[in-house]
């Protein structure tokens, strides 16, 4: 290893842009019949913001500071909960309603 | 070691979000790519519970439970409730939780730096200072924007553009505001500086959205799904999760193009769309046109029934008209009886028929219409000139030729569907107001259109029963 050590900042802002161009060809490979899908789950996939919800509910108390971490934390943990489920369960209850044709003939 | 092992875990957990947005580009494998979303997720809570349990307490694990619980139980019933003509509205509720919950979990931060390691309070690195300054302005403007589009979609205020003089000028102002605010909060880490930047944001995210029309909708609810991925990402910054940077990004480009995508069929350049007043142009455009004194030819549903029976093959072109009158479910049924017939039954979908990205497709998908009998506007154009029927329900300016012919309209440039190649154009609409965009149709005045006019569904099931 060089004596230099990259800030981990750098290795954020990689990803950051690598994952930009994944997203932008994943998402124009998406067909538009299912453009409405797509918003559902990205709002849920966002959600995951509850990794930090849950970090800033876990402080130990000392001052009161840490108490308006903790609440804050909670009250965005149900937020992103409320996120999490809604978003996943009425994708899923859309994309459920998606048929081909021959299959639906057979019901 | 650890440490190590919990950021692989979150890659993982990113990957499988890719493969979730992967899974979209069929029908087919939609429903693996969400299970495999669904799974990405767990791993990420998982990960987090399993690396951090050892610190907490009782109470917080309660609080984690019950957090978890209450949110997961609220989400679940709106999942199942929701009718799916509410779809838009639901969105952009969802946007409005992702902003504020990101302005929460940025707060959180700064009051306890040690938690979250970014430092010590007042002691903060400056760049988890910028990254959370960043990371809260887009926040708060999601939520208040999303907030904003909620009601103009739920109809709990006027979905009608509010502009007022100066307005532009007043948001530039604010904007300039708000680097200074972020500035003097990086420089400061006071607390102070940090909420004023907050209820700056918030304000920023009402005066962006209320000059925007409800045709621009799509439009608006696909920016403020760009937005709630900037603002993860910048909470994905200062906590340093591979996940959440990668989500962010995933879920901001996924926004971005779709804007794109609804700005392309209007036609208009995502500017004009947020600097708004769609509806307040368009106004005087309409006043200048053409009078009503024109003939339209008028049908009652048995005509109808009868023009479609005969019909060789019917495309059928829905609108934002047929969601809110809720006809999907009459129009299958009608389009099953012409099936049945003999008749060729497809549908056309414009890209922003309806209040956002493929609003229509979602609806049709409800009433059991299989997907391969619903087309996009480039693949079905061609189609029209053999057509017999074009049986246009709810929409209006999607249809309108003076798109192509008229460059003083309002929404010339902007891509239609060519309606009037088709033999007979069926119009079902409640009047013959003009559309959104407030521009006349020169359709209704042709001779081989007929009015129905009455409402969507009834009008829909008037034309069944009189087959």
């Amino acid at each position: 290893m060089e004596s230099a050590v990259i800030d981990p900042i750098i290795f954020r802002l990689s990803i950051f842009v690598l994952a930009i161009f994944v997203g932008y060809y994943v998402v124009w490979s998406v067909t538009p019949a299912l453009h409405t899908p797509l918003m559902a789950v990205t709002n849920a996939i966002s959600s995951v913001i509850v990794v930090g919800a849950l970090v800033a509910v876990g402080v130990s108390l000392v001052t009161g500071d840490e108490l308006v971490s903790k609440i804050l934390g909670f009250g965005a943990l149900v937020l992103a909960s409320v996120n999490i489920f809604g978003g996943f369960l009425v994708t899923q209850r859309m994309l459920a309603m998606y048929r081909k044709r021959d299959r639906q003939r057979e019901e | 070691m650890a440490t190590n092992l919990a950021a692989v875990l979150y890659l993982v957990a990113g990957v499988l979000f890719i493969l979730a947005l992967r899974g979209l580009s069929s029908p087919e494998t939609s429903r693996r790519g969400n299970r495999l979303g669904m799974l990405g997720m767990a791993i990420a809570i998982g990960t987090t519970l399993a690396f951090k349990v050892e610190d907490w307490d009782a109470l917080t694990l309660v609080l984690i439970v019950a957090g978890i619980a209450l949110g997961g139980i609220i989400g679940a019933i709106i999942a199942r409730r929701i009718p799916m003509t509410a779809m838009p509205q639901l969105v952009a509720a969802f946007h409005s939780l992702v902003g504020l919950a990101a302005v929460m979990v940025a707060a959180a931060a700064l009051y306890a730096p040690e938690a979250f390691g970014i430092g010590t309070p007042g002691h903060i690195h400056t760049g988890s200072l910028i990254e959370m300054s960043i990371g809260v302005a887009i926040g708060a403007i999601t939520f208040s924007g999303s907030v904003v589009a909620f009601t103009k979609l739920q109809g709990l205020v006027s979905g009608a553009p509010v502009s007022f003089a100066g307005q532009h000028l007043l948001n530039l102002v604010l904007g300039l505001l708000a680097v200074a605010l972020v500035i003097l909060f990086c420089a400061s880490q006071s607390h102070a500086f940090f909420w004023a930047l907050a209820i700056l944001a918030f304000v920023l995210g009402v005066l962006i959205i209320i000059p925007i029309g409800g045709a621009d909708m799509p439009v608006v609810i696909s920016m403020l799904n760009s937005y709630s991925g900037w603002a993860a990402a910048g909470i994905g910054f200062t906590l340093g999760n591979t996940a959440l940077i990668i989500t962010g990004a995933l879920v901001g480009s996924s926004g971005a193009i779709l804007s794109y995508i609804m700005c392309k069929g209007m036609n208009r350049s995502f500017f004009s769309v947020i600097l708004g007043g769609f509806g307040g142009e368009a106004a005087t455009a309409a006043a200048g046109g053409p009078a009503g004194d024109r003939a339209v030819k008028q049908g009652s549903a048995e005509d109808a029934a009868f023009i479609l029976k005969n019909a060789g093959s019917v495309i059928i072109v829905p609108g934002y008209g047929m969601a809110v009158a809720q006809a999907q479910h009459a129009l299958k049924e009608m389009a099953e009886f012409l099936k049945e017939e003999g008749v060729t039954v497809s549908y056309a979908i414009h890209p922003v028929a309806g209040r956002m990205p493929g609003h229509m497709n979602v609806l049709l998908a409800e009433a059991n219409v299989p997907y391969d009998d619903v087309f996009e506007l480039e693949d079905i154009n061609s189609q029209f000139p053999n057509t017999d029927v074009a049986f246009v329900i709810g929409a209006n300016d999607v249809t309108n030729p003076a798109a192509k012919s008229d460059p003083s309209s309002p929404i010339y440039g902007m891509p239609v569907l060519d309606v009037a190649g088709a033999r007979t154009v069926l119009f079902v609409k409640r009047s013959l107001g003009s559309g959104y965009a407030g521009v006349e149709n020169p359709l209704f005045f042709r001779d081989n259109t007929m009015m129905l006019f009455g409402d969507a569904k009834k009008m829909t099931e008037e034309i069944v029963k009189a087959m």
